[in-house]
């Protein structure tokens, strides 16, 4: 594939926000959505740079993946509080309604899902690497997408597991959807599987799915990584299997 | 834009000057890659060299060590905003390995990078010369690690990271600039750190 570039590209702009609401999701990881106005929207999967500027001017930038589905003039993030991190605490602790910030976007051509591809999809998170997989998941419900997906979310335990009520109610009113909770520390008294990291029983193979389904897997690293290795020995194209990894390579 | 966000004061490393703007200091060595990491043997691993003219050389991984190598010393930029300083790699001389593989670089402005796993990234020639770019082997003393790009990958530290391809299996020289893959998806072209040049268009 070969594409020309003619006349230079404009940068893209940044967008003044507003946070509209915001709620703890976890104990520490919290949504925040965002009024832009002139925001053009964007494909699920996608991400935005949040910046945020102190009253000296000083100014720190962050990645953010989207967690709404797409839609002009507004976003949702989820952000996972990171303790010693500079920006994360902000939107985690601090951000309330009316406060400003800005965002620029969308960015992120490759891990992004829309109802045009006919495949199945296989959806793998590990944490807070749930986020740019919900807004496939809400995109699917929302345009009414036949394919089958199925989200395999590990968390901590039950207390780690972000947008925990709408993917229950998911789950059951939306056909085709099929969501598996796993936990590394701890699960639920009468969980069948033992609680850990993940194991090859826990991603279904190319077969189990009635053509080869488009992997998207987005966690930390070493869960990637995992999940990555996993998924090849379970019969997975690895053309097919799209990674984003968030925070360090633990 | 006249925004200031109630609240927020920073952390404010420093302001060490090698950190080029809108980077933070990262201590950590993050991974950033459009799929699963590829198993690429040592006795798997070539490069291939294609010349302009449709000419080509390829080095084995023994062909590689028999090219004098060099200790680099180096910071980082990664796109997605992190920069590390003083990471130490081995590796050879861009320069040594495009004089080995015998492929002339006549009428070559550019270069597509190739990659175990299909990705593509793209540079000028001119970036790959002049001992600013290495075949890295070694990362802190020990052998590269698969998700770092091991074998082998592009060290290209002047630019952002995106463009030091891991899993590096191929130069391709090209008479006329061709976009790579993060660049087909709207990342910049040439994307030097001190400029920004983070998406298309900066
Ligand atoms: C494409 C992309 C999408 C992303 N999407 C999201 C998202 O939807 N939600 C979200 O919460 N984050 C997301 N992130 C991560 C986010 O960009 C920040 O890295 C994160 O919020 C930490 O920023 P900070 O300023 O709070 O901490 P920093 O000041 O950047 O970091 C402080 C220290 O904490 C460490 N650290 C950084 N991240 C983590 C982590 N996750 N866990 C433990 N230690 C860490 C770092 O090594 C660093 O040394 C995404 C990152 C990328 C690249």
């Amino acid at each position: 594939m070969t594409v020309a570039w003619s006349s230079p590209p404009l940068p893209m702009p940044w967008y003044r926000a507003r946070v509209e609401d915001a709620w703890l999701e976890t104990r520490t990881a919290r949504t925040v959505v965002l009024d832009v106005p002139g925001w053009p929207g964007h494909h699920a999967g996608q991400h935005v740079d949040v910046r945020l500027t102190a009253d000296d001017g000083y100014t720190a930038t962050r990645t953010y993946s989207v967690a709404s589905a797409p839609e002009a003039g507004r976003l949702v993030l989820t952000v996972q509080l990171v303790t010693e991190g500079e920006v994360s605490p902000w939107l985690v602790g601090e951000a309330r309604e009316g406060d400003e910030l800005e965002v620029r976007g969308p960015i992120g051509g490759w891990f992004r899902w829309d109802e045009q591809m006919p495949e199945p999809v296989l959806l793998v998170a590990g944490g807070s690497g749930v986020v740019p997989l919900m807004a496939m998941v809400r995109h699917r419900s929302r345009v009414g997408a036949v394919q089958p997906f199925h989200l395999v979310y590990s968390a901590r335990t039950p207390d780690h597991v972000i947008y925990t009520n709408e993917l229950f109610a998911l789950a059951r009113t939306s056909p085709g959807l099929r969501v598996d909770r796993l936990y590394t520390r701890g699960g639920l008294p009468d969980d069948a599987r033992e609680p850990g990291r993940l194991r090859p029983q826990d991603l279904p193979a190319v077969d189990a799915f009635p053509a080869p389904p488009v992997v998207y897997v987005c966690g930390p690293s070493g869960f990637v990584e995992a999940a990555g290795g996993i998924l090849i020995d379970q019969g997975h194209d690895s053309g097919a299997i799209r990674t984003e990894r968030f925070g360090p390579s633990s | 834009m006249d925004i200031v966000t109630r609240g927020f004061v920073g952390r404010r490393s420093g302001g060490d000057p090698r950190i080029p703007p809108g980077q933070y200091l990262e201590r950590d060595f993050p991974v950033l890659s459009a799929g699963p990491t590829p198993v690429v043997r040592r006795e798997d691993w070539t490069l291939r060299v294609e010349g302009v003219d449709g000419s080509s050389g390829i080095l084995s991984w023994a062909d590689l060590h028999r090219l004098p190598v060099e200790d680099v010393r180096t910071d980082i930029h990664c796109v997605t905003k992190w920069s590390k300083l003083d990471t130490s790699w081995r590796g050879v001389d861009v320069e040594a390995v495009l004089a080995a593989a015998g492929v002339g670089t006549q009428g070559a402005t550019h270069v597509l990078v190739h990659a175990h796993g299909g990705y593509t990234t793209n540079l000028p020639l001119a970036d790959l010369r002049g001992g600013r770019a290495w075949i890295a082997t070694e990362y802190e003393g020990a052998s590269l690690a698969p998700e770092h790009g091991g074998p082998a990958r592009l060290l290209v530290p002047h630019l952002y990271f995106w463009k030091s391809a891991k899993w590096v299996s191929g130069l391709q020289l090209l008479a006329q600039d061709r976009p790579g893959f993060w660049e087909q998806l709207g990342y910049h072209e040439y994307g030097d750190p001190w400029r920004e040049q983070r998406y298309v268009g900066d």
